[in-house]
């Protein structure tokens, strides 16, 4: 979606402002609204994209006007009460009014370590080969799904090269929609300043994205 | 709230979210869709145990080691993960190096990508709009927020984290370090210079 979380380029925000000896967390809420979406995902009923698309998936004046972690208890809620796991009046309530959804499973304490010291690759073993190699010049496609997707939108049409070759991984944009992974091949795409910010941009300035195949088209196809 | 009483006024000073998420907490925990000691061990795990730390013992390592840098350029993964610094959100880790030509800098201009396992979790700043906003238009002027001033002939490569690889930047080893240990030298390690909006900083020098 064309949201406010894909600031790159924009203008207004201000200097970044570092805090010294910042704390991980800045409130008790916090950490327990970090925990609780981790666990929470547990239960099996979606996945990291479905995730990054309800904390990306609102009006740009409410995600700007959210803190970080804020966006995270609301999208927390989100998906519990879309997938039916809790209501609305509970959450008021403080405590369970009805029965629970049978779910896939929750995470124990025994599991946690093990479960995040693994974590979850998202590289998938294909047959299909890679249609880019390193070197190859591309044009990232014009795409403006109203839906999740990871390209964004400083790149769109803009011209750049293959720098690396990732191996073929989960797209995001068919697995936010329940799709399923539809793995693609991942390239790391690098564009000149130039390329994508105009002729008076600094020339010894260049940026990467990492792109799914679906996302780029062969530049020599593009005019 | 009537058997609370005595809680109550405990709980007037807190927010309108501290409230909801308690709420919220409590009422994933009756449905049994949480454990309460995995909530916990998962705070411990990434305000506790997982930090930048953990970052600076492989730069060092890199700085000490140059066989073992050449490893960790070629093959991240791996040698990550036979370090223990694999897991969640940092299951496909590339290293980028410095050069004295080169200055690398990673964002996520899209939502907070970062390498857990490596640094922890990110800091507010990595996460806000200034940062994510300019890294990818200016960010030789994002450099001077933190002090940092790059010559105009370094090159300044911005890495965007928009899809699952996670980077790490190999900051350039300070001189005058010759002979040191690797623990001396991941003392000046510090979480910024690992992503590259930082320097190395030697001890006695204060961060400008």
């Amino acid at each position: 979606m064309n949201g406010a979380h894909d600031m790159g380029g924009v203008h207004g925000f201000g200097p970044v402002v570092p805090e010294a000896d910042e704390p991980t967390f800045h409130a008790d809420w916090e950490r327990r609204t970090f925990a609780l979406a981790l666990a929470a995902g547990r239960a099996g009923q979606w996945n990291l994209d479905m995730m990054r698309f309800a904390f990306e998936n609102r009006s740009p004046s409410d995600y700007l006007s959210k803190s970080y972690y804020e966006r995270w208890l609301a999208g927390l809620e989100t998906m519990l009460k879309e997938r039916g796991l809790i209501t609305e009046d509970e959450i008021k309530a403080g405590r369970s009014l009805g029965e629970p959804k049978k779910v896939d499973g929750i995470l124990h304490h025994g599991n946690v370590e093990a479960i995040f010291a693994r974590g979850r690759p998202t590289e998938r073993p294909t047959s299909v080969t890679a249609r880019y190699r390193i070197g190859d010049r591309v044009q990232a496609r014009n795409i403006n799904p109203s839906t999740h997707t990871r390209l964004p939108r400083y790149v769109r049409g803009r011209h750049g090269v293959i720098e690396r070759v990732n191996g073929c991984h989960v797209f995001p944009d068919s697995n936010a929609l329940g799709q399923g992974e539809n793995p693609q091949w991942l390239y790391t795409v690098r564009f000149t300043a130039r390329d994508l910010w105009g002729p008076d941009a600094d020339q010894m300035f260049k940026v990467s994205v990492d792109a799914w195949e679906p996302y780029l088209e062969p530049a020599d196809q593009a005019h | 709230m009537s058997h609370d009483h005595e809680n109550d006024g405990d709980r007037s000073h807190l927010s309108e979210v501290e409230l909801r998420v308690r709420a919220l907490e409590t009422a994933l925990r009756e449905k049994g869709y949480i454990d309460p000691a995995a909530i916990d061990l998962l705070i411990e795990r990434y305000e506790k145990k997982i930090g930048p730390r953990n970052g600076a013992r492989v730069v060092a390592k890199a700085w000490a080691n140059e066989d073992f840098k050449q490893v960790l350029l070629a093959d991240p993964a791996q040698t990550l993960a036979s370090l223990g610094y694999a897991g969640m959100q940092g299951e496909h880790t590339t290293v980028v190096e410095n050069t004295p030509n080169l200055h690398n800098m990673v964002v996520c201009t899209l939502c907070s990508c970062y390498p857990w396992p490596l640094l922890g979790l990110p800091p507010v700043w990595y996460k806000s709009g200034p940062y994510r906003s300019r890294a990818v238009i200016d960010p030789r002027s994002v450099l001077l927020d933190f002090g940092v001033e790059l010559s105009a002939d370094t090159e300044v490569r911005v890495w965007d984290s928009t899809a699952e690889m996670r980077y790490l930047v190999l900051p350039m080893r300070p001189p005058a370090t010759e002979g040191w240990s690797e623990e001396q030298l991941a003392s000046t390690v510090t979480r910024d210079c690992m992503i590259g909006t930082g320097l190395p900083q030697l001890p006695g020098v204060l961060p400008r």
